[in-house]
């Protein structure tokens, strides 16, 4: 939108992050390099500048890793709670220290605004490492029976959308609960794991306890693979999630998994409109809408569709698409150029199979990979783009007509991760509440999180609950 | 610019026939939910505005503001020297642009009237018997045509807020349709809500629509004199308000926060919210207000600061 | 005049959908006592008995899951109630389904009522348990509860026919779960006798579906079934839980492994309950009384 107030830039520095121009992996304590010395690139989404060149591990060296953790596991596990307790809240308090520094490279990284993981991102890392430090030497009191026991070498593999927060959501509970882990982050956002690694280091953590293994799918099947690891957690995308299922299958490994979703976000005709039309824009363009739990699905009541549809747009009309490093930015580039194909091909889809197609004007960078907030209007559930977890920022509207047709079509899915609902009236809420079938249902909210509400999907969404007392299941021997 | 209030109100005659029509249409707008609208301003009040932004912001803030003196100690003199601070807020550099106006008590409007004369100032009165608004409504409309006939350009009215609480909502209307007539055609009327006194923002939308339904010009959130003034949340729900009336009767009108607003890094979070909310059309001191006294010294030194890139202290703008 | 009187023989069926059909695919079993006795032929179930079964299953789902906590322990509790007028039916059915003695069996059809108490109270309580309120920070109400995972394919185990079916099942519905049931192959004749039970216990039909056959046979298109959302593999050998898990991934079924279970008797735990459960968290703003309440 071209104002006569014009915003100047207002880039946040990023002369505060001091990026090594390679990292190797992070086993037992030290960097290493791969044992083939193999090696990858990462690059900033925003402008494919490399930004460092990473140590790639593979099967030998997860051997190695695996081999760390177990080895540390005897000491971390035997260690009192309370001990493993102040490691964990010494790990929070550097985070909380480094977090602008984080939250640069993490946006260098991953693309996203810098409003993100200064304001979302970090706060949530730094209160996850906090929350689950406390229960460390409470498990007695958690409802699993006395002196719950770890489970023992975690595995853990975890996503590009939010690289430090997955890991904080995967480590923090597995440390608290006496568990040793060996973490794959993802292969476009190595870096936030690797300076995590920098603080373990710093919070003086038993090396072994935490190891770090960049790399790419292979690397994540052979640690999940492992038959020393005791115990798989991944987030991800459904197909990935069902094939370490049948990983998994016939052996001791507990498994959780946290996979894609299709959100729906369904707005009635007496909804707070203002409201509801930023929580539209929030859970869809939040991260690009590279959210698992984006409410890609807006599923308004046909007799407001206008009026919504005009103010949703006026609205898009002012994101600011562009550096995600500027304070004002509210969104920024897509992860990867792989990605931004995916988007691409699936709204393609969505134009040849007749729904229409609306982006705010909207001028993308020539360098790095964008794609501009989309709206698909006249969308049914037969729509592929109805049907298909997109990954990015577009979003599909359909329209219902009476509450029962909003829940039967919100659950129209073989996912059930997340849902919002739009309306004044509270009795509709707990009743359309109740029927969806979603773990996570936002009523006049959407996209909020917090280190104490479990989070976790329904159906092909995965299984396993991340956050709470809940979280602590997945890592405890019960 | 379109300021036919009438034809707005014609539009939607039926809505303002009684209290029970009112009600029926002021309950039916949408509600607001507390929480989303005060993320949605806080969220908008993180938006980093550097440099050159930063200047036209500070000069667009001050062309903004209406200067305000409503004290009991007032007299000709300090209304005097505030009228010379809003025609040239800073001596030390005549670029900087003056005030939007300056505003005080009737009684004070003739003082003001002389102070500001020659320059694009005007004059804004409080009247209907501020802050309280409790007294007869010929009172208050005595007080009303007591202020115009002294020169008033502008007329800041507060609502009766017994009466809105009460849901006698025909009540408020009738009295600010009887004060836009005394107002007459040469002054702009605003109506103040007593945003803190209504308590709900759903009851702030529903006075926003009542206020400009009856013909305002402008609305405005408060008197200075409660507890709770303008804040971020209740200006960008009013903001949202003008927006979606002009949207349903082509009628714009204006917005003015007052009371609270004390530090330029506040007012450019306001004129963040106008820029985003409503767009350059609302960017005019015609459009929106600061209803304020101190902001204006913050102001003026910020602006010397981006002028020098030194900091500025207290003793370098005046203290009228 | 002869004091032998010729006994009338039960057929047994199966339980779908509150009904008991014959198995679709018209063939039968011979199941014997433990050391080798004829006692009666038990449905063959195929394929397409399992699909039935969910269909019906998925059709009681939502009337099972939406009933209050209350009502469900009541009809929990009415299938104990029931039980204990049968009990002599049942422990001369279990005596022969597992070699028992009459007072070993005896222990173990009481321990199955018993287990049916268990269960009826906790319908209502399982909630409070491991739901509850979350203390987010932020201007937020916000609320975990549990609910049931939807279908569940239980694999009942191979040995304990009426303890250990009970000890599987009844975990699995108390919650609001419906299930489709695969009984022990060689002894499932207890397990045919409880469909019996629960149709006369208000147990809607369809909440609870018996089949009787080859267990590999019919927990394999239950594995694989998209619409079903959980199976149980308590009864399945070491390979064939292999085998379902593997194709029980296809839809990210909830998978609990078979444990070794020493003694059904042994007062059971949450876990077969929460095994089933889905938390749900919801969320909604709080936030201040009014306008005059918010910061600046």
């Amino acid at each position: 939108m071209a104002s006569v107030f014009e915003y100047a830039p207002a880039p946040e520095s990023r002369s505060i992050v001091d990026i090594a121009p390679s990292y190797g992996l992070f086993i037992d304590g030290e960097f290493v390099e791969a044992a083939d010395g193999k090696v990858f690139k990462t690059v900033s989404p925003s402008s494919e500048e490399v930004l460092s060149e990473i140590a790639q591990a593979g099967a030998e060296d997860v051997d190695r890793a695996v081999k760390a953790a177990r080895r540390a596991f005897e000491k971390w596990s035997a260690l009192p709670g309370a001990e493993r307790a102040k490691y964990l809240f010494r790990i929070a308090r550097i985070i909380q220290e480094r977090s602008r520094e984080l939250a640069v490279l993490e946006t260098l990284d991953n693309g996203k605004p810098i409003k993100e993981t200064r304001d979302a991102d970090l706060p949530l890392v730094a209160a996850h490492f906090f929350y689950y430090a406390g229960w460390a030497d409470k498990l007695d009191h958690a409802g699993f029976g006395l002196n719950p026991k770890p489970l023992g070498v975690a595995g853990q593999v975890i996503p590009w959308n939010f690289p430090l927060l997955m890991l904080a959501w995967k480590i923090a509970p597995a440390l608290a609960t006496g568990n040793t882990v060996v973490l794959k982050p993802a292969e476009t956002t190595p870096l936030s794991a690797l300076f995590f690694a920098d603080i373990c280091r710093q919070a003086g953590l038993p090396k072994g306890v935490v190891n770090i293994l960049p790399g790419y799918g292979d690397t994540g099947a052979a640690l999940v693979a492992h038959p020393d690891v005791d115990k798989v957690a991944f987030t991800g995308s459904t197909a990935v999630g069902k094939e370490i299922a049948r990983t998994v299958a016939g052996s001791r490994k507990k498994l959780t998994l946290e996979l894609g979703g299709k959100g729906a976000n369904i707005v009635f005709d007496d909804a707070p409109i203002d409201q509801a039309v930023e929580g539209i824009v929030n859970g869809i363009f939040f991260n690009q809408g590279q959210v698992c739990c984006a409410g890609s699905r807006l599923l308004v009541q046909e007799s407001i569709q206008d009026e919504l549809l005009d103010s949703l747009k006026r609205r898009l009309s002012t994101l600011r698409l562009g550096d995600p490093l500027d304070k004002n930015t509210d969104i920024g580039a897509i992860n990867s150029a792989e990605q931004l194909t995916r988007i691409t091909s699936l709204v393609e889809q969505g134009e040849a199979e007749g729904a229409e197609r609306w982006s705010p004007a909207c001028e993308l960078p020539t360098a790095g990979y964008w794609f501009a907030p989309t709206l698909f209007t006249n969308v049914t559930q037969a729509h592929r783009i109805a049907r298909d977890e997109i990954f990015g920022p577009v979003l599909s509207v359909l329209t219902f007509r009476t509450p029962d047709e909003a829940v039967a079509k919100a659950n129209n899915t073989p996912y059930g991760l997340s849902a919002g609902i739009w309306t004044e009236k509270g009795s509709r809420i707990l009743a359309v509440a109740n029927k969806l079938r979603a773990g996570v249902v936002w009523s006049n909210t959407f996209n909020k999180f917090d280190p104490t509400s479990p989070f976790g999907g329904y159906k092909e969404s995965g299984f396993g609950r991340e956050g709470g007392r809940h979280g602590l299941e997945a890592y405890l021997d019960v | 610019m379109p300021t036919n209030a009438p034809s707005a109100a014609h539009a939607l005659a039926d809505v303002t026939a009684s209290d029970s029509s009112l009600r029926r249409f002021l309950h039916g707008l949408p509600g607001v939910d507390a929480v989303g609208l005060e993320a949605r301003a806080a969220s908008l009040g993180t938006r980093s505005i550097k440099t050159t932004a930063k200047a036209y912001a500070i000069d667009l803030a001050i062309s903004m503001v209406d200067l305000t003196t409503l004290e009991g100690a007032d007299t000709p003199g300090k209304v005097r020297a505030l009228g010379a601070k809003a025609v040239h807020p800073d001596p030390t550099d005549r670029t900087t642009p003056a005030t939007a106006a300056v505003c005080v008590y009737p009684d004070m409007v003739a003082a003001a009237k002389e102070a500001v004369a020659g320059s694009s100032v005007k004059v804004a009165s409080v009247a209907t018997s501020f802050p309280a608004g409790r007294a007869a409504l010929d009172v208050k409309l005595s007080d009303v045509r007591d202020a115009v006939a002294a020169g008033a350009d502008e007329i800041d009215m507060v609502i009766d807020r017994g009466a809105f609480l009460a849901g006698r909502y025909a009540k408020v209307y009738d009295e600010i349709v009887a004060v836009r007539e005394a107002c007459g055609t040469g002054a702009r009327l605003k109506v103040i809500f007593e945003t803190g006194e209504l308590s709900t923002y759903d009851n702030i939308r529903r006075a926003s629509w009542l206020g400009m339904l009856a013909g305002a010009d402008f609305i405005k959130t408060s008197t200075g004199k409660v507890a709770v003034n303008a804040t971020p949340a209740n200006t960008l729900l009013m903001l949202e308000a003008v927006r979606d009336f002009r949207a349903q009767t082509g009628v714009q009108v204006g917005v003015k926060p007052a009371g609270g607003i004390r530090t330029s890094k506040d007012a450019i979070k306001f004129l963040v919210l106008v820029n985003e909310t409503v767009g350059e059309d609302w960017l005019d001191n015609h459009w929106f207000r600061f209803g304020a006294s101190s902001l204006l010294n913050d102001l003026l030194m910020q602006r010397q600061k981006l002028a020098t890139g030194r900091y500025s202290g207290p003793d370098y703008v005046t203290v009228d | 005049m002869s004091d032998a009187r010729l006994s009338v023989f039960k057929t047994y069926k199966l339980y779908v959908g509150g009904k008991f059909p014959r198995s679709e695919s018209g063939r039968v079993y011979e199941v014997t006592d433990a050391k080798g006795k004829w006692l009666a032929n038990a449905p063959l179930s195929s394929r397409k008995d399992a699909r039935d079964a969910v269909v019906a299953a998925r059709k009681a789902f939502g009337g099972w899951a939406g009933a209050t906590a209350y009502n469900r322990g009541q009809v929990l509790y009415r299938v104990a109630e029931m039980l204990e007028g049968r009990r002599a039916q049942f422990v001369h059915e279990v005596a022969d389904a597992e070699g028992l003695s009459k007072s070993k069996a005896a222990e173990q059809v009481d321990a199955t009522i018993d287990r049916w108490v268990w269960y009826a109270g906790w319908t209502d309580k399982i909630a409070q348990v491991i739901g509850g309120g979350n203390p987010v920070a932020g201007p937020y109400f916000n609320l975990s509860s549990p609910e049931p995972t939807g279908v569940v394919a239980v694999v009942a185990p191979q040995e304990s026919s009426f303890l250990g079916l009970v000890s599987v099942l009844a975990p699995v519905i108390a919650t609001g779960n419906t299930a489709v049931v695969v009984t022990s192959e060689k002894s499932p004749l207890p397990a045919l006798s409880l469909a019996e039970v629960l149709a006369t216990s208000d147990v809607p039909g369809g909440v609870v579906n018996v089949l009787s056959g080859v267990t590999a046979e019919i927990a394999t298109p239950l594995a694989a079934h998209q619409d079903v959302n959980a199976i149980d593999l308590a009864g399945a050998d070491e390979v064939l839980a292999k085998e379902l898990e593997i194709a029980a991934a296809d839809n990210l079924k909830r998978v609990l492994r078979p444990q070794p279970v020493d003694d059904w008797s042994a007062t059971p735990g949450i876990d077969r309950m929460t095994a089933f459960l889905e938390t749900k968290t919801v969320w909604h703003p709080t936030g201040s009384l009014g306008a005059s309440g918010s910061s600046y």
